[in-house]
């Protein structure tokens, strides 16, 4: 049976603003379908998002949204958490969103271990704002600030969620559309600051000057780079170059959980008195 | 047992004519007609809902039984 995504969607709000073939729309889906599968009450959930293409996913469903200024997601989710531990805060944005101007409210979500779901949507590209490159921009690409090649190594915003101390850290991409409310399940599941990187494709700022001619080349181009975490570890260095691997990749149950402990700051506050 | 079609509704409003939902039917079903997509050989369906899965656009809805 066809699955009723309409439930989550504010009524008349579509079609989407993104452009022909943008797998933003692929991931908007796998989350409808996360929460749908968890059973998340719309009152209960917040979705938060900063500016970009990606930032716009918020405006379309039908839930507690919360649409704040560049880069600034993860401050006013984890405003929105402090307030009310238990909401079901989702952030969704873009790599340049999250790594670039919100690089620091990224590392410091993710230092704290605060439980929410960050979603990257990862289309190497400033997409809204013009084609500007990023810092997941992989070295040696064009964009329209760098029309002879990108001199700058990308970021990999997984060894960067894991190394800030984020908690559980997973990558998908929009090509395997049914992988990605899985992981999302997973994620929003967790105690803990979760990351789940989703790389994308912007055919219209990144695929045009890079010579992808179409918007199925970009798709499998994520599928050729893809490699389950599992299958890798059966393959060698050499074999692993150039591929980026996908699944769950990071998983800590141990670490204190931020809204817990300060809510144990608070007694120890008041026993003070 | 006789098979079952199912009814594959295709919104125009919403689609962008993208090509995914053509280039990825494992059984060739849609073709793009203009602008948009649309159903070519119904007989052919799976039930796959690859289709419905991979559209950006929110605008395929395939209805099985």
């Amino acid at each position: 049976m066809a699955f009723d995504y309409d439930k989550w969607i504010r009524p008349g709000k579509l079609p989407h603003i993104w452009c022909p073939g943008c797998g933003h729309g692929i991931v908007m889906k796998g989350l409808i379908r996360a929460m749908e599968t968890l059973k998340l009450k719309k009152e209960e959930t917040a979705v938060v998002s900063g500016i970009g293409c990606a930032s716009r996913l918020p405006g379309y469903i039908d839930c507690c949204t919360l649409h704040t200024a560049h880069g600034r997601a993860a401050a006013f989710a984890t405003g929105v958490k402090m307030a009310k531990p238990e909401m079901n805060v989702i952030l969704v944005g873009g790599d340049g969103d999250g790594t670039a101007i919100g690089g620091n409210h990224f590392i410091h979500a993710c230092r704290r271990n605060i439980d929410m779901t960050y979603i990257i949507m990862n289309n190497y590209i400033y997409g809204m704002t013009g084609g500007q490159f990023s810092p997941c921009t992989p070295t040696g690409h064009k964009a329209s600030t760098t029309p002879y090649g990108n001199p700058d190594p990308g970021f990999d915003i997984a060894k960067l969620a894991i190394g800030a101390g984020a908690t559980f850290v997973a990558r998908g991409t929009a090509f395997h559309a049914n992988q990605i409310d899985k992981l999302i399940v997973e994620a929003i599941q967790h105690k803990g600051f979760s990351v789940v990187e989703i790389l994308d494709d912007c055919p219209t700022t990144y695929g045009r000057r890079n010579k992808y001619k179409s918007v199925i080349e970009m798709m499998n181009r994520l599928k050729e780079v893809a490699v389950p975490v599992k299958a890798a570890e059966k393959m060698t260095a050499e074999q692993l170059q150039g591929k980026v691997l996908t699944g769950v990749l990071y998983k800590e149950e141990s670490k204190p959980e931020y809204t817990a402990e300060y809510a144990k700051v608070i007694e120890r506050a008041k026993a003070a008195k | 047992m006789e098979k079952t079609l199912p009814k594959i509704e295709i919104i125009e409003k919403y689609c962008k004519g993208c090509h995914i939902c053509v280039e990825f039917c494992p059984k060739d079903v849609l073709e793009m007609k203009g602008f948009y997509a649309s159903v070519k050989n119904l007989e052919a369906c799976i039930k796959c809902m690859q289709c419905e899965l991979r559209c950006p656009d929110f605008a395929i809805k395939v209805i099985t039984e």
